[in-house]
């Protein structure tokens, strides 16, 4: 496809005060493609997503660059507890934001919400009886996130380490969902992680960023094949390996 | 080879709730356990269990020959230490660097009062920490510096039992790194024995000379490394092990493993 | 494996502000600093200070308004009422300190007590502190009074009876989240005894928001003491108190409104530069 991308950000800038927190940072996105923006802490990977979605912390200003996009963006969180009304049950939570979002009756809100639960593979119980966020499992809250995100039917999906407080059986499940939803939905996606590995496997294009900047860009194979700077090199040298489990195939 | 800690049938209950459901385990001299298990597992509980934070409902904790009571000497405590999960949290906030070190070594008359000061440098140099370190406060170090003067601390007290609790969960891969090898440094140099938590399977495999597998309070499988991550006995192992991601192999076949 | 050690430096030591930076950065420090000392001085330096004796009689020069002679003028009895404002400093800034030294540290203590050892140690003394709350606190003020007889007495004991009841529950929340943090376990890891956590780990930690809370709480018993001076069930004449003065004022308010006027203005500005310290000093302690 030819297209004009979807997302680009040119040269994008962002300060708190007189401190510098991301410098000259850009990178453009085509629909249905996925950019991993790889980092350690400080690196300000979760602040270039948020200013994307227009929401940066208090204090935290756009100093330069733009942001150009045709499309809405949908944010999915760190910690799925915390993004969730804790005293307002999950299926109702979905429908309001399909409600709004969509502009539809309630009624309508309820069925496209209880559609969008099934394409994410929750229980069937939560049709009958909803639930509070307490008693869902972290995986589950996650899911009703994804939910939430896919409601306002996002043309990027924007990620800020959906995986990091789940554990492994988890995350794998959680990541093979996004790629699945991907796949269907065919929207953008930038995926914050320190996770080098979760990175590679998600994500065609990938960002190295360190201190504000990115260091080094490119497709995510021939990227991590032959680093050329190195702090990529160094990120890829602390991921620790695991060795071949015997039979891996069949499972 | 000798068995420097065992536990037997260790039963903790939070209201109804079973933190650990009868879990027995040796750990043998000069050896590092790496104990995995997903988030209520029952992990921790049995670490503080076995430092004596919590007390059992049930079983005991054998040190040596030595059972470990309710209450526990001074001698007793000093056998077994512990580094936690949070550097952010894990020193006093109103005390120094000196201070913290030298309460260690002065509670357990490690070294007499004159010679403390010389103790706590060499103890910071141990963990490759700078002596200027001394003065300051816990706020003033990165979260990979705290958990190096965490480890001092701990090691201070020459513990026969070190217990390192999720140590490098809250930090950056290349800090973690580092950190494991300090860990892997000071384990041959002053032959610890360890028990290493960790939800991260890459981690237990860095630090691990035996690898135990906890599930819902219960221990699911004792074996050797090697054996484990190769060929695990149970189903969940293997389950646990795969579900780990990896780095696209077919094209990094070269440099990885 | 290779030498990966990408920790950050240390700060180096020059450009760590000092104690003494942080402070002047603190504007409400300063300026509760400068109206104390400048309320302390005058009160502790008031037999120098003071042109008269605060109950030196002047039959003559009954009720005159301020002038060069008297600075805040006379009262009914011919009383400068400078000398008997800074006199009555003295006793009432004396008895508030004093009061509180006792309800300080036995809340402090008790907080500690609680937070730390939660179970029955906890619910023995949260029943005692909700038990007392529920008592209108002037009402114990004026029982008390009543049963020990007017003047400073009642106020010592109502305070040592209620007084700790603030204390204790600040630093008993507080004591109660540092409990569960890790620094805590290592201590008890590490063997140390419970008093001994208690009193070198956790006191430092809860010892400044326990003196931030100290200070409007002084603010809180001046006015009590004062309000019973006004009732007439405080601090007990000769001695100047501001309650009184507030009170014998009341009668001239309309030919003689500085008799009143001065000694509340008093008890407004002691309560303002409590206040402002008490801020600037949390200010201070939440930056650090």
């Amino acid at each position: 496809m030819s297209a004009s991308p979807i997302l680009e950000v040119e040269e994008l800038s962002l300060a708190a005060g007189s401190k510098t927190l991301v410098s000259g940072v850009g990178f453009s996105l085509d629909r249905g493609e996925s950019l991993g923006l790889v980092g350690e802490s400080g690196s300000g990977k979760s602040l270039t997503l948020r200013a994307i979605l227009g929401l940066l912390p208090r204090g935290v200003e756009q100093v330069g660059g733009t942001i150009k996009s045709e499309v809405r963006a949908a944010m999915i969180f760190q910690d799925p507890r915390k993004s969730l009304d804790p005293l307002c049950p999950v299926v109702r939570q979905v429908e309001e934001v399909v409600y709004y979002r969509q502009q539809v009756s309630r009624k309508a809100a309820r069925t496209i919400a209880l559609e969008l639960l099934e394409m994410l593979g929750l229980p069937d119980s939560l049709k009958q009886t909803d639930r509070y966020p307490s008693q869902l499992s972290g995986g589950q809250c996650q899911r009703i996130v994804i939910a939430i995100a896919l409601a306002c039917k996002p043309g990027i999906l924007l990620c800020d380490e959906p995986t990091t407080a789940l554990d492994v059986t988890v995350q794998q499940q959680i990541l093979a969902t996004i790629t699945r939803l991907q796949q269907e939905l065919d929207f953008a996606m930038v995926f914050v992680t320190h996770n080098l590995a979760i990175a590679a496997t998600l994500c065609s294009k990938l960002c190295v960023m360190k201190q504000g900047s990115i260091v080094e860009h490119g497709d995510a194979l021939s990227l991590l094949q032959h680093p050329q700077h190195p702090y990529t090199q160094m990120l890829i040298d602390s991921v620790l390996p695991l060795p071949e489990l015997e039979g891996s195939a069949s499972v | 080879m000798s068995t420097a800690l065992r536990i037997e049938d260790l039963t903790v209950h939070y209201d109804h709730f079973t933190a650990l459901d009868k879990v027995s385990l040796e750990i043998q001299q000069h050896t590092t356990l790496g104990l995995v298990g997903e988030s209520g597992s029952g992990k921790s509980t049995l670490a503080r269990v076995i430092a004596g934070l919590i007390s059992p409902v049930q079983g005991q904790v054998l040190l040596g020959s030595q059972n470990l009571g309710k209450k526990r000497s001074r001698e007793q405590h000093k056998k077994i230490q512990m580094i936690f999960q949070n550097p952010d949290s894990s020193f006093n906030p109103k005390h120094t660097i000196r201070q913290i070190l030298a309460e260690a070594l002065l509670f357990h008359q490690i070294v007499d009062r004159s010679h403390v000061d010389r103790r706590c440098k060499e103890l910071l140099a141990s963990v490759r920490m700078d002596e200027s370190a001394l003065g300051r406060y816990p706020h003033e170090f990165s979260g990979g510096q705290r958990q190096r003067i965490a480890i001092a601390r701990a090691l201070s007290v020459e513990p026969s039992i070190l217990i390192a609790d999720e140590p490098t969960s809250a930090l950056d891969v290349s800090v973690q790194l580092s950190i494991l090898e300090l860990f892997n440094k000071l384990k041959s140099e002053l032959n610890l024995t360890m028990l290493f938590i960790s939800h991260d399977l890459g981690v237990i495999h860095a630090i691990s000379d035996n690898v135990a597998v906890m599930r819902q309070g219960r221990l699911v499988e004792v074996n050797t490394k090697e054996q484990f991550f190769t060929r695990p006995s149970t189903a969940y192992s293997r389950e646990l092990l795969s579900a780990v991601p990896k780095m696209p192999t077919s094209q990094l076949s070269g440099g990885f493993l | 494996m290779k030498s990966t050690l990408l920790d950050l430096p240390l700060q180096p030591d020059d450009q760590r502000k000092s104690t003494f930076q942080t402070i002047l950065s603190t504007p409400s420090l300063v300026a509760g600093g400068i109206m104390l000392v400048l309320l302390i001085g005058l009160a502790v330096l008031a037999p120098v200070i003071s042109p008269y004796q605060p109950s030196e009689q002047n039959l003559y020069a009954f009720l005159k308004p301020p002038s060069a002679e008297h600075w805040l003028g006379t009262d009914q009895l011919g009383r400068d009422v400078f000398s008997r404002l800074i006199y009555a400093a003295r006793s009432d800034l004396k008895i508030m300190v004093l009061a509180e030294i006792i309800p300080f540290c036995t809340g402090v203590f008790l907080g500690m007590l609680a937070g730390y050892y939660g179970k029955w140690v906890d619910s023995v003394i949260s029943l005692v502190t909700d038990t007392f709350i529920a008592f209108p606190f002037y009402l114990i003020v004026i029982i008390v009074a009543f049963a020990s007889g007017a003047g400073q007495r009642g106020i010592y004991i109502t305070f040592i009876l209620v007084g700790w009841i603030v204390f204790a529950r600040v630093t008993r929340g507080l004591s109660a989240s540092f409990r569960k943090q890790e620094w805590i376990a290592s201590a008890q890891t590490l063997g140390l005894s419970g008093v001994r956590i208690i009193l070198r780990h956790l006191l430092p930690n809860v010892l400044p928001q326990a003196v931030v809370v100290l200070m409007t709480d002084m603010v809180g018993l001046l006015v009590a003491i004062v309000t019973l001076g006004y009732l007439g069930i405080g601090i007990a004449p000769p001695t100047p108190d501001w309650g009184t003065m507030i009170a014998d004022g009341q009668s001239f308010i309309t030919t003689a409104w500085w008799l009143s006027a001065v000694p509340g203005f008093a008890v407004v500005y002691t309560g303002i530069a409590l206040s402002l310290t008490g801020d600037g000093l949390a200010d201070l302690w939440r930056r650090k």
